[in-house]
């Protein structure tokens, strides 16, 4: 097990644009499962490139368990990496998949037998070392996959978007054990994902990156109850924080914080959670032009545009719970509001945090 | 290649404009594959020769005499060295050569734009500037050698005059001839390798020497087949290279089967007893196809 550091990583491809990663640094923690987190071309996979000796540096820093590691070859760096196609080695047996790390790595011979079966019934694939990766179905794939990483015992595992070739369903439960695997290796796991569902669900910390920059680190709830700028407001959530610009200050506040004024005075039926609303303190009064609605089962998101006041003409979403009535005709125009304390405000020129601004919000 | 076709037709009846879009494909195999391939048999069973006006049954009896032909187990023994040593060193060479330009370098345009010229060129044309880079008298190579003093000018190598030379200069000028075509094949073979696997070797701690023999080579088995067989075939039916360079000589030194087949059948005017020959070809022939249509077979169901 090893903590794995970086110190101002920045990989440039073409001299003269952009980075594909910019003066990165960050430290996991021992045993850590840290994702990063961000959309296509945010630099993450790059990052994880980087780590895993795969891609040089242009600059900066990589340390895995104190050690440096810039000039070490990936082999070297007692790394094991999940790649998004899983990359198993299709005229080999599963068997000899698994095994592969041991042969390069010339461990005697003798051991082989008892390591790849302990990898194999970890990962629950002990029956399959005999066939070949296109005769195995995606979850299978990527169970082998696992047990070739882990068979070594490396200090770090790296795993590239390793649910996204699963169906949905698969995807779910894929997830859950790979939580699991987790917690009983304990090894420190770096996770690279575009779905921010993943990333809340197994993240410890959550590293959120855009442009190649990191814009944020921190517990998933941290991300999400206090994201640091516009960017990992609108990221994050889905769907995802409105924001609303007032002079030089941009507003923010979840959909889900966003409620029928009827809901915070108590007048309608409503679940225990919003019951409390009304204690929380003071809140913003905001009309609502409905534009449409989207009926989701269990929730219901509302699109429309704020009427009067402070805010007006900003298009919001509001979601609520589906078991609230429904009079949202599109056109029609509703008494919505927010809890004061649940706004957060932003700079509007560089989209960075502020300190709150005192209303009155009308 | 032959199963979508097959599937088609299957699926519905052939229409008189599928029939008009197949014919030309038909009537080419017919007229210029399938007739002289019937005339061959036809004259391997008789007598004809050029000039004769009448030609008649004759039987085994131009078999008979080619196989004691001491010319002809020459020329077979001359296709065997030429064919396996020529794909040998097509296969090593190209193979290290697709390795090598796989990897972007500056550069890299130019190079494959230089390796795949010799295919470019006409095959006659090529073999006959050969023919002068290795002439006894002007040689360049020669002149280089002796400049250099490892030859004395009147003892240097006849290139093309002396039996084993000869074999080697025509080998050699035929790798030139088919590398880049192999070459261009492994290339294709390799870019079909997704990157990641070569990668997942690297930082499962494998090196270039068991990543290139225990994960690309095994993957590129399928390609690597393909351009063997497609060298073999062009390598045991080639007539130009051998036929330019020394026509077979010296003392039937480079005669191969094709060469033989034209000396005997065209220039020794014995037509039955060239289109004997011609027709041993065949089984070498068949067992390559068979082989190739195979490996296309199992590269649609993988």
């Amino acid at each position: 097990m090893a903590i794995v550091e970086t110190r101002h990583l920045t990989k440039v491809f073409k001299q003269g644009e952009l980075g594909a990663v910019n003066d990165v640094s960050l430290t996991t923690e021992e045993g850590e499962f840290l994702v990063f987190l961000g959309p296509s071309g945010s630099g993450k996979t790059t990052l994880l490139r980087m780590i895993a000796g795969l891609e040089t540096p242009t600059s900066g820093e990589i340390l895995i368990g104190g050690q440096f590691v810039n000039d070490l070859s990936p082999r070297e760096r007692r790394i094991a990496m999940v790649f998004q196609s899983y990359a198993l080695y299709p005229h080999l047996t599963v068997y000899k998949n698994i095994a592969f790390p041991l042969k390069a790595q010339k461990v005697p011979k003798a051991e082989h037998r008892k390591k790849v079966e302990w990898a194999a019934g970890l990962l629950g694939i002990g029956k399959l070392l005999d066939r070949k990766p296109r005769e195995l179905s995606g979850g299978e794939r990527q169970r082998v996959a696992l047990a070739r990483a882990i068979v070594r015992e490396p200090a770090v595992f790296l795993l590239d978007e390793p649910l996204s070739n699963l169906d949905a369903k698969l995807r779910t439960s894929a997830r859950e054990e790979l939580e699991h695997f987790h917690e009983s290796v304990g090894t420190t796991t770096i996770y690279v994902t575009h779905d921010q569902v993943e990333a809340m669900a197994m993240g410890d910390r959550i590293v959120v990156m855009n442009f190649g920059q990191v814009r944020q680190i921190g517990t998933p709830a941290d991300v999400y109850d206090e994201p640091a700028d516009t960017f990992v407001a609108t990221f994050l959530g889905s769907p995802p924080m409105n924001l609303v610009r007032k002079d030089d200050v941009i507003v923010g506040f979840r959909p889900e914080h966003f409620f029928p004024v009827t809901v915070l005075a108590g007048r309608a039926a409503m679940p225990e959670s919003l019951r409390a609303v009304d204690r929380e303190g003071p809140y913003v009064p905001i009309s609502l032009r409905v534009s449409h609605e989207e009926y989701l089962g269990a929730e219901r998101i509302l699109y429309g545009t704020i009427e009067d006041g402070a805010f007006q003409g900003n298009k919001v979403v509001s979601r609520m719970p589906s078991t609230l009535a429904s009079p949202w005709s599109s056109g029609s125009v509703h008494a919505f509001a927010v809890i004061e304390k649940h706004l957060k405000f932003y700079a509007a020129d560089t989209g960075k945090r502020t300190a709150p601004r005192p209303g009155p919000w009308r | 290649m032959s199963a979508p076709a097959r599937k088609a037709s299957a699926a519905r009846s052939p229409s008189a404009l599928g029939i008009a879009m197949f014919a030309p494909a038909v009537l080419y195999i017919v007229l210029l594959i399938g007739a002289p391939f019937a005339l061959a048999i036809l004259y391997a069973f008789s007598d004809a020769r050029i000039g004769a006006t009448s030609i008649h049954f004759a039987g085994l009896e131009n078999f008979r005499s080619i196989l004691q032909s001491p010319s002809f187990r020459m020329a077979v023994k001359n296709s065997i060295v030429f064919t396996v040593c020529a794909q040998v060193i097509i296969i090593v060479c190209s193979g290290m050569l697709s390795i090598a330009l796989e990897k972007p370098f500056r550069g890299r345009g130019f190079v494959r734009f230089l390796i795949l010229l010799p295919w470019v060129a006409p095959v006659s044309l090529g073999t006959i500037g050969w023919k002068w880079i290795l002439d006894s008298i002007y040689s360049v190579i020669t002149w280089v050698l002796v400049s250099l003093h490892f030859y004395k000018p009147y003892s240097a190598p006849m290139w093309l005059g002396q039996p084993h030379l000869a074999m080697a200069s025509v080998i050699l000028v035929h790798c030139w001839r088919l590398i880049p075509f192999s070459t261009v094949i492994m290339l294709a073979g390799m870019s079909a390798i997704s990157r990641e696997i070569p990668e997942a070797a690297a930082i499962d701690g494998a090196g270039f020497w068991r990543t290139t023999f225990q994960i690309n080579l095994p993957m590129m088995t399928p390609i690597v087949s393909v351009a063997v067989l497609f060298g073999t075939v062009f390598t045991f039916t080639d007539m130009t290279v051998v036929y330019i360079l020394t026509a077979g000589g010296p003392f039937d030194s480079t005669q191969t089967i094709p060469t033989l087949a034209f000396a005997t059948g065209i220039a020794g005017s014995d037509l039955a007893a060239g289109a004997a020959i011609s027709l041993f070809l065949v089984p070498v022939l068949v067992v390559v196809a068979y082989l190739m249509l195979r490996i296309a077979h199992r590269a649609e169901v993988v």
